[in-house]
């Protein structure tokens, strides 16, 4: 028992670690490069009373504190949220492909991205872009639509596979909507398509502040429940017996996950892989409890998705390459790799 | 590339609003449904995106040999008033005794019998050629980006997905084309209709050699010499308005507010390399050889002299807009003023408008 304790804290340290390392790269590297320890004299200069020399100036301070930091932290939680989320929709479908669009959230975000950007001739609705409250609102959309599909032919209760089918149905749906749309607005294509691969470029601190409130709430839901999803872990009717009910414990942990991912989509765009394949890496190194994978999934999540960002902003520097290519690109071999060495089990 | 306007900017005329055609033939069948494909959306929409962007390999070139009928010099044609205003058609007087005629362009040797009357136009930068070489009247049916100059046949027809049937509805005797997508050059070969296909222009002489070869084909060929050389006219005036101060001043063009940019190798960033300017988005170029992504990061270090925003009408981008970005607030072109909005249309078309954008480039530039 003591082994699997110090296991599982190392694998917490180690992926808080990684993170902060992730963190301070990717606020360095760039277009220019910044000197790691002028990048942190000049953040510790915005602590209260604090006051270093060797702080960056002039426009090298203007893009660490207004571009690189927003853009850097907005990654972290958008792969935390998305590997979080992705870790407990597979925890709660007991099933090793789900990932965070697995219902509709792609798809409805999606359509409703594209639908705005197609019809409406404004771009702002005070300070929030119309384009991530219209993804927020799609995401949501789609994966109620799922569950309510999913719970009107479902009376019975037979687990998660009625509603994972309906989330293959409506994403089906939600997609075709999307085309189609898509497709009679050539124009818009290159705005279209830009957002369904998913971009952090241009992230500000507003994008950061939208994202926020929900993403906390998600994750502090989702930290919450490993215990319940581990119980889930061994079957439905084994989990009724030890007085945990499946269906309440699936619904409050899908709605959590998809406000996150919600959250996590209307400011990043489509960004794959991440959701589908940190869990599993995490669990080959932490083991399957559901309450230590949750809490490494956000951490190491979030260092991996500020990694790929660092490799899409610097592999054709000075232009960019989509955050979405990015991390299956890299991300696939690298699961790949794993699985070999652990003889394809997942 | 083509960022165009919104749906119900360039609404679908009907038909009473089409001009009166002198052939008189069946009305035009309106295009019959499209069906919906539900392949991959990513797949479909990089191959849509390749087509939009209309790749370097495009081979722009296209000539224009003289008729077959010789002694054709004689102008019978009115000179060019104001090739910026293609609305009032230049000349309706089609030279007929000039066909046939043969054309080059992408899709090989094009001999046209006879003066054309019952034109498509599936690009709308080849529709403003149409118009400004005074070809206009003998147009019936235009895509449904084409929204310049006022009043053209705008249809629900497609440049970038173009349905055969339906344009075949229209019983063209002539369709020009920037795209050949969805087998177009030769389902319109099966059905005898002749096609030019001439796609986006990478650099001025591309478009001028478009203007002259559309000039022979429809009959307006002394009135396109006269376009041409009126825009070439007007390029070099705004040039030469600038003088050196501008020399050496770097500029950044925005085709969305998510940093898409233009190289010098692209038909608006050649304009940018007359005027002598330094385009920022040349060092991406290994991204993407014509319209790399930059960042916001990038731009700023960048500091460019000149912001040029393509996207006003798609992203409703302005300078007021830019200057609120975050770090943007000390980036050269936005304390000297020098952030100019120029139409997205104008911005992604290579007609003769492209001489506007010379001058309101020149008009930026003496500002400072």
């Amino acid at each position: 028992m003591d082994e699997v304790r110090r296991r599982r804290a190392l694998g917490l340290v180690a992926a808080a670690g990684l993170l902060l390392g992730a963190l301070l790269l990717g606020a360095c590297v760039g277009v220019t490069s910044l000197a790691p320890l002028r990048v942190l004299a000049t953040l510790a200069d915005r602590l209260p009373g604090v006051h270093l020399g060797g702080s960056l100036r002039g426009v090298d301070e203007q893009i660490l504190l207004q571009l690189r930091l927003p853009r850097v932290l907005l990654a972290a939680l958008v792969g935390g949220v998305l590997a979080i989320a992705g870790a407990a929709y597979q925890g709660v479908f007991r099933n090793p492909l789900a990932d965070p669009y697995l219902l509709g959230a792609a798809a409805g975000a999606g359509l409703g991205a594209t639908v705005v950007i197609a019809y409406l001739p404004v771009t702002r609705v005070g300070p929030v872009g119309i384009v991530p409250l219209a993804a927020f609102i799609g995401a949501l959309s789609g994966v109620a639509l799922a569950y309510g599909l999913a719970s009107v032919a479902d009376r019975s209760g037979s687990g998660g596979a009625t509603l994972l089918l309906a989330g293959v149905a409506v994403a089906s749906f939600l997609a075709a909507g999307q085309t189609m749309v898509q497709q009679s607005h050539s124009d818009e294509l290159r705005e279209i398509y830009s957002w369904i691969l998913g971009q952090l470029g241009s992230a500000g601190w507003t994008d950061l502040a939208l994202a926020l409130p929900y993403a906390v709430v998600a994750v502090v839901v989702l930290l919450l429940a490993g215990r319940a999803l581990d119980v889930l872990a061994v079957g439905d009717d084994e989990a009724q017996a030890l007085g945990v009910s499946p269906q309440r414990v699936r619904l409050v942990v899908l709605v959590a996950a998809s406000l996150g991912t919600a959250a996590a989509v209307a400011v990043s765009g489509l960004i794959g892989f991440v959701g589908l394949v940190v869990p599993h890496v995490v669990r080959r190194l932490v083991g399957g409890s559901y309450r230590i994978v949750l809490p490494v999934c956000l951490l190491g999540g979030g260092a991996f998705l500020v990694l790929a960002d660092v490799v899409a902003r610097t592999v054709v520097a000075p232009g960019e390459l989509p955050i979405g290519v990015v991390t299956a690109f890299v991300g696939a071999p690298f699961f790949a790799a794993l699985l070999r060495l652990g003889d394809g089990h997942v | 590339m083509q960022p165009g306007p919104f749906l119900w900017e360039c609404p679908v005329l009907s038909t009473s609003l089409r001009p009166v055609h002198r052939t008189g033939s069946a009305r035009p069948i309106p295009p019959g449904f499209r069906p919906v494909r539900t392949a991959s959306l990513l797949a479909i929409g990089a191959a849509l995106l390749l087509a939009a962007c209309g790749g370097p390999g495009g081979g722009a070139s296209s000539t224009v040999t003289s008729g077959t009928t010789g002694g054709s010099s004689a102008g019978t044609t009115s000179p060019v008033a104001t090739p910026s205003v293609p609305t009032s058609p230049v000349s309706t007087v089609i030279a007929v005794h000039q066909f046939p005629v043969t054309v080059h362009a992408s899709n090989g040797t094009v001999t046209l019998s006879g003066a054309p009357h019952r034109i498509v136009s599936l690009s709308p930068s080849l529709t403003e050629i149409l118009y400004a070489v005074g070809a206009g009247g003998q147009v019936v049916a235009v895509d449904s980006n084409s929204n310049y100059p006022a009043g053209v046949p705008t249809t629900k027809l497609s440049g970038f997905q173009p349905n055969v049937e339906a344009i075949a509805g229209y019983h063209p005797d002539l369709v020009v084309a920037s795209n050949d997508t969805n087998g177009l050059v030769s389902g319109l070969k099966a059905l005898s209709v002749p096609i030019l296909l001439l796609p986006a222009a990478n650099t001025l002489a591309d478009s001028y050699q478009q203007e002259t070869t559309l000039g022979a084909a429809t009959g307006h060929a002394a009135a396109a010499q006269q376009v041409v050389s009126t825009t070439q006219r007007r390029i070099a005036a705004a040039i030469a308005s600038v003088g050196t101060e501008a020399k050496g001043l770097s500029v950044y063009h925005e085709l969305d507010n998510t940093y898409y940019s233009v190289t010098s190798s692209t038909f608006i960033g050649g304009l940018y390399r007359m005027f002598g300017l330094a385009n920022i988005a040349d060092s991406a170029a290994k991204a993407a050889s014509g319209y790399p992504q930059l960042s916001a990061e990038y731009v700023v270090r960048s500091a460019p002299g000149l912001i040029v925003l393509a996207d006003g009408k798609c992203c409703g981008q302005s300078a007021a807009t830019v200057a609120k970005r975050p770090a943007f607030s000390g980036v050269p072109a936005v304390t000297s003023g020098r952030v100019v909005v120029i139409d997205d249309d104008i911005a992604s078309r290579w007609g003769p408008r492209i001489a506007d954008f010379a001058e309101a480039i020149a008009a930026v530039l003496k500002r400072g």
